[in-house]
């Protein structure tokens, strides 16, 4: 039997690159290189004297140097967020006071006058619109400060700059150096981060990025640490000091993850993904001036927008599910109260409760609508402590503080852990989806889905149990 | 938004005196966004990371794909569509490739759709400041395609760091139209336009310099692949390139070839999963 004309030609090629010898890559390549310098020499000239060389240069030594590189980063890290936290403030209770106060009263009044049966507007209005009206007074304020600002960044050139401080750091957990650069993608949003780990070759190494992109706290997980940080901690600070202090505990979350990315990276590649990081040249592109209006057009057109919309499209029929699921009675209390109470002795010994949880479940789709749905919880499961619920519902950062701290007994503690869970829990349903579709492996969807969750619980369950034996609650 | 006129900017190019040229007076660009619908000519964007194509896509489609001072920010392709002069085209944004003789999952999108999607311009975004290793790509992708323009961006940069380049000289080096452009300001991009558009119609027919390989045993070699490969696949676009390729021990073009698959690597878009079974 003649083999088929696919494997003679096959053959060809092999015998006829054994008579070439290994190295014809080389040659090849040689010869290009060649052309290029020949061609180049011909038509580029360079005065390498030029000042904004220089100056580049300096400012390159300076931003990755063994002594400055870190602090550097951190430093804009902390100014990014405290502009965020600071400026958001006014804006979010302008907004609060406008969706939460007036346009719900107004709806409320115009339901009544037209006739509407109490089920329906509650559950249109209390469920549905104070959801979405939540997600937007939430997210809207520090999203649009945080991401023109980080655009701004990205603009400048200063994102590779950190990849290349990282690198070594990468390197030392057995990945790939690049793989920072899908991290910080992964600060956007983690299916994004996930999709931009094709920039890594070795499947290996792509793995480890794709398992540990959830170590990156995402657009849906930043409202969450900001409120917690702005509320809890920043508030145990002198006035003055209090949004730098908060500022700094959502920067240390963000750094705590890195960690845990470079920890689980090593683990991981001396364990079931062993072998060597591969070396890679990672270009340093010169700083450009950032076109500021146009980056502020793009990035809230393009990134605000887009993130609120997916945000609103998820708490929309959260909040539905979250009205009903309190307002259907199983016999003496509600669906919401049975679930509630069945996750709580679970969520206390993490130092969470079980109202967090139970949110958790709902925001699998997306981590957006985390501090609508347990404002929502809280305040629907105490009704019966609140002379009307109406009233209440104009929520300021103090009375959500008091919501939280009265009816839903929180402590620091189940603000340090809920800050400490919203980095380490499973990736929401979109992430999960988009690793399916770039590994097609159920055994590493499952890690990535599974390992973060777990060492959540381990984290929440230890930084609980030495609070209470320590006794700080 | 889909109608904006691209302003040109005579005063800020050296070689922008013509007013009466073609591309200013017929500067009309229509922004398609999506739309890609009955297209005349398909347009690629390749080159280099960070070179600036997904400014260059995003300036004549008036889309907004990601743009950012790094490379590797576009993994997968993007289209987009623009209308110029009366013809429709579809633009494809690659992400950014070093080498056609590359790995990674980004970097083969940008290669198969160059070698087997056939698109009727490509159009190379090159950094001016970093021209010398931009041209290796430049020239291997002349190896394979004839309708090339080669985009020189970031011409201002280059300038404030000193470097000089002779537009005219590359074009004759290189056999196709040079033009240097200013992507982010919108410097130069009627030029380009316009280019791209007799490129397209067949009014400019780029002759690309071809290196040659500088080695007889090889060119010999590489001929005799070449007609075995022509007989087994006789519509394959490219069996120079899978000849150099098989001859290199290329194990996944080797792959394809024995299943037949090779010229099909552009229509699955999807890019391949990853292969790996726990060590």
């Amino acid at each position: 039997m003649t083999p088929a004309p696919q494997e003679q030609l096959l053959n060809a090629a092999a015998a006829l690159r054994r008579d070439l010898g290994p190295d014809l890559h080389d040659r090849v390549s040689e010869a290009i290189y060649t052309e290029a310098t020949q061609i180049a020499n011909r038509t580029i000239s360079t005065d390498s004297r030029q000042a904004a060389f220089r100056l580049d240069r300096t400012v390159d030594q300076l931003v990755t140097s063994r002594l400055w590189g870190f602090p550097l980063m951190l430093l804009l890290l902390m100014a990014v967020f405290w502009a965020t936290i600071a400026g958001a403030n006014v804006p979010s209770r302008m907004l609060a006071d406008l969706l939460l106060g007036t346009v719900y009263n107004a709806l409320h009044a115009g339901a009544a006058a037209i006739g509407t049966p109490v089920w329906l507007s509650g559950l249109l209005i209390d469920g549905v619109y104070l959801a979405t009206a939540w997600v937007v007074s939430v997210m809207l304020p520090p999203m649009a400060i945080f991401f023109p600002l980080f655009t701004l960044l990205e603009d400048l050139g200063y994102l590779p700059r950190v990849a290349f401080n990282l690198d070594r750091l990468f390197k030392g957990a057995g990945a790939h150096g690049k793989q920072s650069l899908s991290m910080m993608m992964g600060w956007g949003c983690n299916a994004a981060g996930v999709v931009a780990t094709r920039i890594i070759d070795s499947p290996r190494e792509r793995l480890i990025a794709i398992i540990t992109n959830n170590f990156s706290i995402c657009n849906g997980r930043w409202p969450t640490l900001i409120l917690m940080g702005t509320l809890f901690i920043g508030a145990t600070a002198p006035p003055a000091l209090a949004s730098f202090v908060a500022a700094a505990s959502v920067v240390t979350v963000a750094v705590i993850g890195i960690f845990t990315t470079l920890l689980v990276s090593a683990l991981l590649s001396r364990t079931v993904l062993t072998g060597e990081a591969s070396t890679f040249s990672l270009e340093l592109p010169p700083y450009r001036p950032p076109q500021v209006l146009r980056t502020l057009y793009t990035s809230l057109i393009g990134r605000t927008l887009i993130v609120l919309w997916r945000a609103i499209t998820m708490a929309a029929p959260a909040g539905a599910v979250i009205w009903l699921s309190s307002n259907i009675m199983i016999g003496d209390a509600s669906i919401a109260a049975h679930l509630v109470n069945a996750l709580n002795p679970f969520g206390w010994w993490l130092g969470l409760n079980g109202v967090i949880l139970l949110a958790y479940l709902v925001a699998i789709p997306a981590n957006e609508i985390i501090i609508p749905t347990i404002l929502m919880l809280t305040l629907t499961l105490n009704r019966s402590q609140l002379a009307q619920a109406g009233v209440m519902l104009e929520l300021d950062n103090n009375l959500v503080y008091q919501t939280l701290t009265q009816f839903g007994g929180w402590t620091m503690l189940t603000a340090v852990n809920l800050m400490l869970f919203s980095l380490l829990h499973n990736p929401c349903g979109t992430t999960i989806l988009t690793i399916w579709n770039e590994t097609k492996s159920a055994k590493w969807t499952a890690v990535s889905t599974l390992l973060p969750l777990l060492l959540g619980i381990i984290v929440t369950f230890v930084t609980a149990a030495v609070a209470r034996l320590v006794g700080w609650v | 938004m889909s109608d904006e006129l691209v302003t040109p900017q005579a005063s800020s190019l050296p070689h922008a005196a013509c007013n009466t040229c073609p591309a200013y007076t017929n500067a009309q660009l229509r922004k398609l966004g999506l739309d890609v619908s009955g297209w005349d000519y398909t347009v690629a964007l390749a080159g280099n990371p960070n070179t600036g194509k997904s400014t260059v896509f995003n300036a004549l489609t008036g889309l907004r794909q990601h743009t950012g001072n790094w490379a590797g920010k576009t993994v997968t392709r993007a289209e987009g569509g623009f209308r110029f002069q009366g013809k429709r085209y579809k633009l494809v944004d690659l992400p950014g490739t070093y080498s056609l003789l590359s790995t990674s999952a980004d970097e083969e999108v940008a290669r198969d759709f160059l070698l087997f999607g056939q698109p009727h311009v490509t159009v190379i975004v090159a950094d001016a400041t970093r021209l010398e290793r931009n041209l290796n790509l430049v020239l291997q992708i002349l190896a394979i395609t004839d309708s090339v323009v080669v985009a020189v961006n970031l011409i201002d940069e280059a300038r404030r760091h000193g470097i000089m380049i002779d537009e005219r000289g590359l074009a004759r080096d290189l056999g196709v139209p040079v033009v240097p452009i200013v992507a982010r300001r919108g410097e130069g991009l009627p030029e380009l336009l316009s280019t791209i558009a007799q490129v397209a119609s067949g009014a400019i027919r780029p002759r690309p310099r071809h290196v040659p390989l500088r080695d007889a045993a090889l060119e010999r070699a590489v001929k005799q692949l070449v007609a075995q490969i022509e007989a087994v696949f006789p519509n394959l676009p490219q069996a120079y390139w899978v000849a150099l390729r098989l001859l290199d021990g290329d194990a996944s073009i080797a792959q394809a070839v024995r299943e037949g698959t090779i010229g099909d690597l552009t229509r699955g878009q999807a890019v391949a999963p990853i292969a790996l079974e726990a060590a």
